[in-house]
């Protein structure tokens, strides 16, 4: 069993409310493990209580059990180190764009304070409607340019407020 | 790890488990009832941000061998139950399947006393000796974060908005006070989880919330004297309310019709 096949058949697996993204991409991959036939694959949680968590795990599972000669197939979730949104890669961020998501702003931790973009028009002319939103990790967000309501991702991040 | 010490972190990690899943259900309660849809959304939210650290700390007990993580949230009757009294009240009269009468004044005081005690806790077992109790406080205070930011503004906004919101929630103050007698508490095991410099002392918890919340009255014209309690009851040793019994029936309703199945 080869690692580079494992990634990228790991590709495939979408963030199951965000279509565009994938688990790679949104960085939830910590590491393979591959002995023999028999692939661990370490996940990290993004937020504690995401109900996508196991559906994620089912497709992973299914991917990698339709690669030729694969063995046992395990799927861990680990608590360290912390999944933080800054893990996500520049085609993930592409990739939420795309879906109508803005990507995670960088959250200074001095005041705060978010900096972000409309996803449709690129505007910085919004405005915070809900630091929360319809799943744990989005916030809600309108656009005063194009006037269109659209969602961000949380910033994530260790620091201690 | 001896089984003084893992005795020690089983207790504390169902203490703080059954607190955020009884806080977890209350909150869920205010579903579509909240005052505006907003507050729906994000007090949803949070509410399920809260079962899934609950999760965690049922986890680690599982892991030390205190039974599966569905026994643990479902299977343990209320005199097994180790949560704070606070989070086991009611949101006020009546059910939200008929006519609730809840109060949003005592939710708001309830969930930002409870939110900045529970990141005190956390801050302090970022420290602790258990590696994965350390590992859990880090993961959720990257989420508290967000809750203490929603619940201090609805506080600070509505203890200075017209003279009834202000009445009531003086009143919830006092209220929530008469309840957060154990929310610090160890209970009988007090000795051993600090011991095992799980984490801080009581007293040491309970003055940093004094001081933090104190100054954020201050800020307010109100006076921190409103924060004093006593500890009347305490659920850490298994003694609750009938509030606990209706709730824990209600909660684990559908486990109970089949303990084998998989959900």
């Amino acid at each position: 069993m080869k690692e580079s096949d494992v990634w990228q058949q790991l590709r495939h697996v979408k963030d199951p409310e965000i279509e565009t993204v994938s688990i790679v991409d949104l960085g939830m991959v910590e590491e393979i493990v591959i002995d023999e036939a028999n692939v661990t694959v370490t996940i990290l949680p993004t937020f504690l209580g995401c109900p996508a968590l196991s559906i994620i795990q089912q497709n992973i599972e299914n991917r990698l059990r339709a690669l030729p000669r694969i063995g046992e197939v395990t799927v861990a979730f680990v608590r360290h180190p912390p999944w933080t949104s800054a893990r996500i890669t520049d085609r993930g961020r592409e990739a939420l764009k795309a879906f109508g998501i803005a990507p995670p702003p960088s959250m200074p931790a001095e005041n705060g304070e978010w900096h972000v973009a409309c996803p449709y028009c690129d505007s910085t002319y919004v405005t915070l409607d809900n630091l929360f939103g319809p799943t744990a990790c989005r916030s809600i967000l309108y656009c005063k340019t194009c006037k269109n309501p659209f969602e961000a991702m949380k910033p994530i991040a260790t620091l201690s407020s | 790890m001896s089984q003084v010490a893992q005795d020690a972190i089983i207790t504390l990690a169902l203490q703080l488990a059954d607190d955020d899943f009884l806080f977890a259900y209350r909150g869920s309660e205010w579903l579509g009832i909240a005052p505006h849809i907003e507050e729906d959304v994000a007090s949803a939210s949070i509410s399920q941000n809260s079962m899934g650290h609950a999760a965690m700390f049922y986890e680690l007990a599982s892991e030390l061998g205190a039974g599966t993580v569905d026994e643990l949230a479902h299977g343990r009757k209320a005199t097994e139950r180790k949560n704070s009294i606070l989070v086991e009240r009611v949101n006020g009269p009546g059910s939200y399947m008929g006519q609730p009468a809840y109060d949003f004044a005592y939710a708001v005081v309830r969930n930002y006393f409870y939110t900045e005690a529970k990141k005190i806790k956390m801050d302090s077992l970022e420290n602790s000796a258990c590696e994965p109790l350390r590992e859990i406080a880090t993961k959720v205070n990257m989420e508290l974060h967000y809750h203490i930011f929603h619940w201090k503004t609805w506080f600070v906004a509505l203890i200075q908005a017209n003279d009834e919101a202000k009445v009531r929630m003086t009143t919830a103050i006092a209220r929530v006070m008469e309840d957060f007698g154990d929310l610090f508490s160890y209970g009988h095991d007090a000795a051993k989880i600090e011991a095992a410099q799980l984490i801080e002392t009581e007293e040491e918890l309970a003055a940093r919330f004094t001081e933090t919340v104190g100054h954020v009255l201050q800020s307010v014209g109100l006076n921190e004297d409103m924060l004093a309690y006593t500890c009347k009851q305490n659920g850490r040793n298994h003694i609750h309310t009938d509030d606990l019994t209706a709730a824990l029936a209600t909660l684990s309703e559908v486990y109970c019709t089949d303990v084998t199945a998989a959900w």
